[in-house]
């Protein structure tokens, strides 16, 4: 179990924190990055003195900062293999590439949850939007559930580096954007054109927010700017169910597309660094 | 000359008829090019032995060493290795073989240290006892313990190249594919390569493929060499037999004799 398994699968999280460390000056750039450019949408609302808009807003760039990270972190691990010519090793190790993918998923829910905690705080005190009463704990659930359907996304995403390494790592932010753009992260779903609007519910994302918009009391209609009425966990039991199923379906949908993908990899001889 | 223990039969490895084409189309719409790589290559390796494949560029060197190491599914033919057939059984031969290419692939910026407990990890090692065997190999290669934290980014091609030797033989594996390991090193660790290999195999029989460029090399490590040209195997044997067929004094002239081609780039190098 440990030799076969778990060793190889923390294989994968050792090597990503040591190269996250040796990066730390990048990462705290980039993070520093993401919470001006996160504020930069919150302030919307705050300038409409609308506390509902702001915490809208706040969420959607929190949930899609840490969503967006998690996917980012799983479908580039593929390109930065590429990049350094390390892609065959990887391939060549007994891990089987269920364990392979479950070890760069691990990190990157890790990796993700500390940034998301780290830029919400650094919102909180910039914004100073407070969150009181709001149930916290329970947008951690939601996320770290909703994780397991967007680590099937990512799954799929990375196959794009295998097939071209000279376009496939920009091509992973098209499916990024088409997300983005149908679940509603910083809008209703309704605003959205009519034949778009049922691509929504086939997003992970979509079922997330909702959840945690009705965690942090958002559209309660007891919620103040001082204090929100945020709902118990077992209020968006439907949510984290679609988000568990859609979990189920993604993993094992994206680990076949993977696999299908490095078939025709090792057919065509694409492994190879240069294509 | 090396005369591997004649009471040695067993196979590591056996080749038949190994085929690999390459097909790219031109252009969205235009017809797709075929460009075969491997022609129906046929050869075997004995337990122990050292077997070297000579070849120039574009030859169908890396290619054979590719689909050897299960990077790469061949079009035609059969690879049994160590008992086991390919594709069939390579989940069970990857814990069995160890590889070095031309290009030493690491992450670059993680240490020796951080790449080989990496690796270990990678292949179920416990990491203090992979770091201890990978330091005494490392010395064995001639490279200072000192240098293990340093990142790989900040170190020679050479000292690369042996930190790649100590990854390939952290499972201590009974067989090893050797992809031009000591192209571009400069002559000392070259010479530290070689003989390293040499001890290897003296010491614990493992069974070697070696590709290389290197004539001198070839026949200093091999039992026995394959001159590959155009995909194709067109002649093997010791190199007194090869140079014996071709009725010359040294292997470079016979293999151009043989073949009909010219070694390019770093053959002849010391």
């Amino acid at each position: 179990m440990l030799e076969r398994y778990l060793r190889p699968m923390w294989a994968f999280v050792f090597r990503d924190w040591h190269l996250t460390r040796r990066y730390m000056s990048w990462v705290a750039v980039f993070v520093f990055y993401a919470i001006v450019n996160s504020a930069t949408i919150a302030l919307i609302g705050k300038a409409q003195d609308d506390f509902r808009l702001t915490l809208t807003l706040l969420l959607g760039v929190l949930l899609w900062s840490f969503l967006s990270a998690m996917y980012n972190e799983i479908a580039n691990s593929i390109s930065y293999e590429r990049w350094e010519g390390t892609l065959e090793y990887t391939f060549m190790a007994p891990a089987s590439r269920f364990i392979h993918l479950a070890g760069v998923s691990l990190f990157a829910v890790m990796y993700s949850v500390v940034r998301t905690i780290v830029i919400l705080v650094g919102l909180v005190l910039f914004i100073q939007v407070p969150v009181n009463g709001a149930n916290l704990l329970g947008v951690l659930v939601v996320l770290l559930v909703g994780s397991l359907a967007f680590m099937g996304l990512g799954l799929m995403a990375a196959i794009l580096p295998v097939m071209s390494p000279e376009n496939g790592a920009q091509a992973t932010n098209i499916f990024q954007g088409v997300l983005l753009l149908v679940s509603g992260i910083y809008y209703p779903v309704s605003v959205l054109p009519s034949w778009v609007q049922p691509l929504a519910y086939l997003s992970p994302a979509t079922y997330a927010l909702e959840a945690c918009r009705k965690l942090m009391g958002i559209n309660h209609p007891d919620s103040t700017p001082d204090r929100l009425v945020g709902a118990p966990l077992s209020s968006v039991l439907p949510e984290l169910g679609i988000l568990l199923l859609m979990g189920l379906v993604l993993i094992p949908l994206g680990l076949w597309v993977f696999h299908a993908a490095e078939v025709w990899a090792k057919r065509t001889g694409r492994l190879k660094r240069t294509g | 000359m090396l005369i591997l223990n004649p009471t040695q039969t067993e196979l590591a490895i056996e080749v038949s008829d190994l085929k690999k084409v390459f097909r790219k189309r031109e252009g969205l719409f235009g017809p797709l090019k075929e460009e075969w790589a491997l022609k129906g290559v046929s050869f075997h390796v004995r337990k122990g032995e050292t077997y070297a494949l000579l070849g120039p560029n574009g030859s169908g060197k890396s290619t054979l060493i590719r689909i050897l190491s299960t990077l790469l599914t061949p079009d035609g033919g059969t690879v049994r290795m160590l008992g086991y057939r390919l594709p069939e059984d390579e989940a069970k031969l990857r814990r069995k073989m160890g590889r070095v290419s031309v290009d030493a692939a690491f992450y670059k910026k993680l240490s020796a240290r951080e790449n080989l407990l990496y690796a270990a990890q990678l292949y179920g090692l416990e990491p203090r006892q992979a770091e201890k065997r990978a330091m005494q190999i490392l010395e064995q290669l001639g490279l200072e313990s000192r240098r293990f934290d340093d990142p790989l980014e900040e170190m020679s091609r050479g000292m690369q190249q042996k930190i790649s030797i100590a990854r390939a033989l952290l499972i201590n594996p009974p067989l090893l594919l050797l992809d031009e390991p000591t192209t571009g090193l400069d002559p000392k660790s070259r010479r530290d390569v070689q003989a390293f290999l040499e001890d290897l195999r003296a010491r614990q029989g493992t069974t070697i493929l070696l590709t290389t460029h290197d004539m001198a090399e070839a026949e200093r490590l091999a039992h026995r060499i394959g001159f590959l040209a155009h995909g194709r195997l067109v002649a093997e044997g010791t190199a007194d037999e090869l140079k014996r067929r071709a009725g010359t004094a040294d292997l470079e002239e016979a293999f151009i004799a043989l073949t009909g081609e010219e070694l390019n780039d770093e053959a002849g190098q010391p």
